[in-house]
């Protein structure tokens, strides 16, 4: 995992002397409310329906067991006790106090944490794979190359004031994307060319919200190296001609519409013929510097555990559950990928008390060399835990609430903090998240259904990934009443689609019903190996549409 | 009489004056014992007229093109761009423009929604004059310019990005 070296650390301090500056001149009123406004979004800091709201950095979701300590300390010291992992790998603090804000920051940059960039009309954090570096169908680790994106990204001086904000996402994996790449600003899949090069495929203009769209690719092969000078071209083109009149037209996407994918691509390859030789671009040293710090940890020379795990598996059904639904093959043998859910039913998805973050942290320290990674699903990943400690985890983690074998189940749910907390939603998402988990809650039954990605966003702004679940599900408000509009149909995955919406929205107490029905029509229609994606997209939405408003 | 802010963040006065684009079927009103800055595609358009004048200068608006001074900007001793509202980011893409690409040497100025937080980054991006909102405390820019010691990133302050420096 990256290390800061002395020029991180000092930044990371100016930063938060600057940050307390700027805080202070808004206290006393030399800042009007509209120009602290961006100042505190920079900062990751919202003001929200019932307090100021933190969103704190993960780059690309990675995080060591001294972080989480420090988060659970803050939690306690500065908010009521918990935090929520975000749809982007982030975390955030619900209660915070303004004035309290500089001392948080300072707290974090003490780890090597900061806020920096989680919100505004700036470039975000980038995020990637969970499974990054430990999955074996991976064309390189994209962890180096977010790091260096981070870095080029940070206090950069032309882009903190563009049209919208700007989301850029790392793919590496051939088979699976898990990054969501296709709906980002821009999404990058690591690719070899025909000799054998490392690159990247480029696409720009994907995103949620308002008006969805999957990215097109506008360069099937950026070389490794050129990276950062490609991004500046593609931020400078957004920066000059992204439209500034119009908040909801103001996304790279709709320009990349408005010129056509290559129209827009040939502004980018004349803006970049200017600066691709600048020394903007990297070298090979670099890159290596950045990846050394992505090294493997220490492994041991084992064999997989296979009688052991088959042992287990046969003694402990709650085991071989598990084992099956959130336990991933991990690259080394007798090594394994698990992944702690978050999606207890009672609990708001992502969710999780100052213990339950220290428990995490020792869970890391103990089982996976006191790393973790946050999934853009709202879990938590311990990407390297020796086979035969398994059954040991698994015992450890289920009193905790973090063994639910419900890993892309339906009941696995994406969900936004919605009205409960959100000052931008339209309705609250966590309740409905809850009813549905009440409906489902028979494991077994969620298995035969398969992967099922339900996801709730309480408004368009859709924080909770609404367009491209399976079933995605979006609070609207009705004269004043809540109201949920149901899309199916999408996908995150290398297969990116944009749901289509079912018809008139229901209220909240209908939604479990609801959902209900559009898996019985999944079950009555599908074929032996069909998932519900597969079934739907054979048969389209009509069969749905005549069940439910029947 | 504007107060300049220098990158060092001292501040001195001068007497450039803004010319507004004039409104349609108007012409341009330059003053007579002002050096002035007008609209730069005006300035083309009157090029045998204005070029080689100390007292002229140019101003770029946030959604103009700086390439209509490609060649020329060296004839100009004073170049601003507006920043009609702070959240208007596109005047720095064409500061680094003027400097990086079409080579611009003389004054920088950056004009309009001017302030305190905004100064690191045109400074960065090759501004070397800042007239700040009238309303802001001046005495601030200094310390404002000056919060950081160094960026991540090449920018028109430096063709050096840190993993060039860390390499070396």
């Amino acid at each position: 995992m990256y290390v800061y070296d002395e020029h991180d650390r000092q930044m990371a301090a100016e930063r938060v002397a600057q940050f307390r500056d700027q805080t202070e001149r808004a206290l006393a009123g030399e800042l009007a409310e509209d120009e602290f406004l961006p100042l505190r979004l920079q900062n990751g800091l919202y003001v929200q329906r019932l307090a100021p709201m933190l969103r704190i950095c993960v780059p690309y979701g990675m995080m060591r067991s001294d972080q989480l300590r420090r988060l659970a300390r803050i939690t306690r010291d500065y908010d009521k006790g918990y935090a929520h992992f975000t749809t982007r790998q982030n975390v955030q603090l619900n209660w915070p106090a303004l004035e309290d804000v500089p001392d948080i920051l300072a707290e974090l940059a003490e780890v090597e944490m900061h806020a920096n960039q989680t919100s505004g009309n700036c470039i975000r954090n980038t995020t990637t794979d969970q499974f990054s570096g430990v999955q074996s169908d991976e064309i390189a680790d994209p962890r180096p190359y977010c790091e260096i994106i981070r870095q080029w990204s940070t206090f950069h001086p032309e882009f903190a004031f563009l049209p919208r904000k700007f989301k850029v996402a790392v793919n590496a994996s051939e088979h699976t994307d898990r990054a969501a790449i296709q709906v980002h600003d821009i999404g990058l899949q690591m690719v070899r060319n025909e000799a054998g090069e490392l690159g990247f495929r480029v696409h720009v203009g994907g995103g949620l919200g308002r008006t969805p769209m999957v990215g097109p690719v506008i360069r099937e092969f950026l070389p490794e190296l050129d990276l950062l000078t490609y991004l500046e071209a593609v931020l400078r083109v957004y920066n000059r001609y992204g439209r500034r009149d119009n908040k909801f037209k103001a996304r790279i996407k709709i320009l990349v519409k408005a010129l056509t994918p290559e129209g827009f691509a040939e502004k980018v390859e004349a803006e970049w013929q200017h600066i691709k030789d600048s020394p903007t671009r990297l070298t090979p040293d670099a890159v290596q510097r950045i990846q050394a710090y992505f090294t493997e940890p220490d492994y041991a020379a084992l064999e997989n555990a296979t009688d052991l795990l088959g042992s287990q598996r046969f003694e402990n059904r709650g085991f071989d559950q598990w084992l099956t639904h959130n336990v991933d093959t991990h690259k080394k043998p007798g090594y394994a990928i698990v992944t702690l859910t978050m999606k207890k039913t009672g609990t708001p998805p992502g969710d999780v008390s100052d213990k339950q973050l220290e428990q995490i942290a020792d869970l890391a320290d103990e089982f996976s060399f006191g790393e973790i990674r946050v999934t853009h699903q709202q879990n938590v990943v311990l990407a390297d835990v020796r086979q035969d400690r398994l059954f040991e985890l698994w015992q450890a983690i289920t009193p905790m609430g973090f063994g639910t074998a419900n890993l892309n189940t339906l009941t696995d749910v994406i969900c936004c903090p919605g009205g409960d907390y959100c000052a931008l939603a339209n309705a609250k998402s966590i309740p409905v998240a809850e009813a549905i988990q009440r409906q489902f809650d028979d494991l077994d039954y969620l298995y035969d259904l398969g992967n099922i990605d339900l996801n709730i966003s309480g408004c368009m702004n859709a924080c909770g990934h609404h367009h491209v679940g399976n079933i995605g599900v979006l609070g609207v408000d009705k004269k004043g009443e809540e109201f949920y509009q149901i899309s199916l149909g999408g996908s995150s995955h290398h297969d990116a689609s944009i749901g289509k919406i079912l018809g008139p929205s229901f209220a909240r107490d209908e939604m479990p019903q609801v959902i209900s029905k559009i898996i019985d029509v999944y079950v009555d229609k599908r074929t032996e190996e069909e998932t519900f994606l597969d079934t739907y997209r054979r048969v389209g939405i009509d069969p749905f549409k005549e069940r439910v408003y029947a | 009489m504007p107060n300049v802010i220098s990158p060092d963040g001292s501040i001195r006065q001068d007497n450039w004056v803004v010319v507004p684009r004039p409104a349609e079927g108007e012409s341009l009103d330059i003053p007579a014992d002002h050096p002035a800055l007008i609209p730069a595609d005006l300035w083309l358009a009157g090029y045998e007229h204005f070029t080689g004048r100390k007292d002229i200068g140019v101003w770029f608006d946030s959604h103009d093109e700086p390439e209509i001074l490609e060649g020329h900007v060296n004839e100009l001793p004073v170049i601003a761009v507006n920043f009609p509202k702070f959240s208007d980011g596109r005047g720095y893409s064409i500061g680094r423009l003027l400097r990086e690409r079409f080579g611009y040497k003389n004054e920088l100025r950056a004009i309009g929604d001017v302030l305190l937080d905004q100064l690191q980054f045109m400074k960065r991006c090759g501004f070397d004059a800042y007239v700040l909102r009238a309303d802001k405390d001046i005495t601030k820019a200094q310390k404002c310019l000056n919060f950081f010691s160094q960026g991540y990133q090449a920018a028109t302050d430096t063709d050096i990005p840190l993993f060039r420096r860390r390499a070396s």
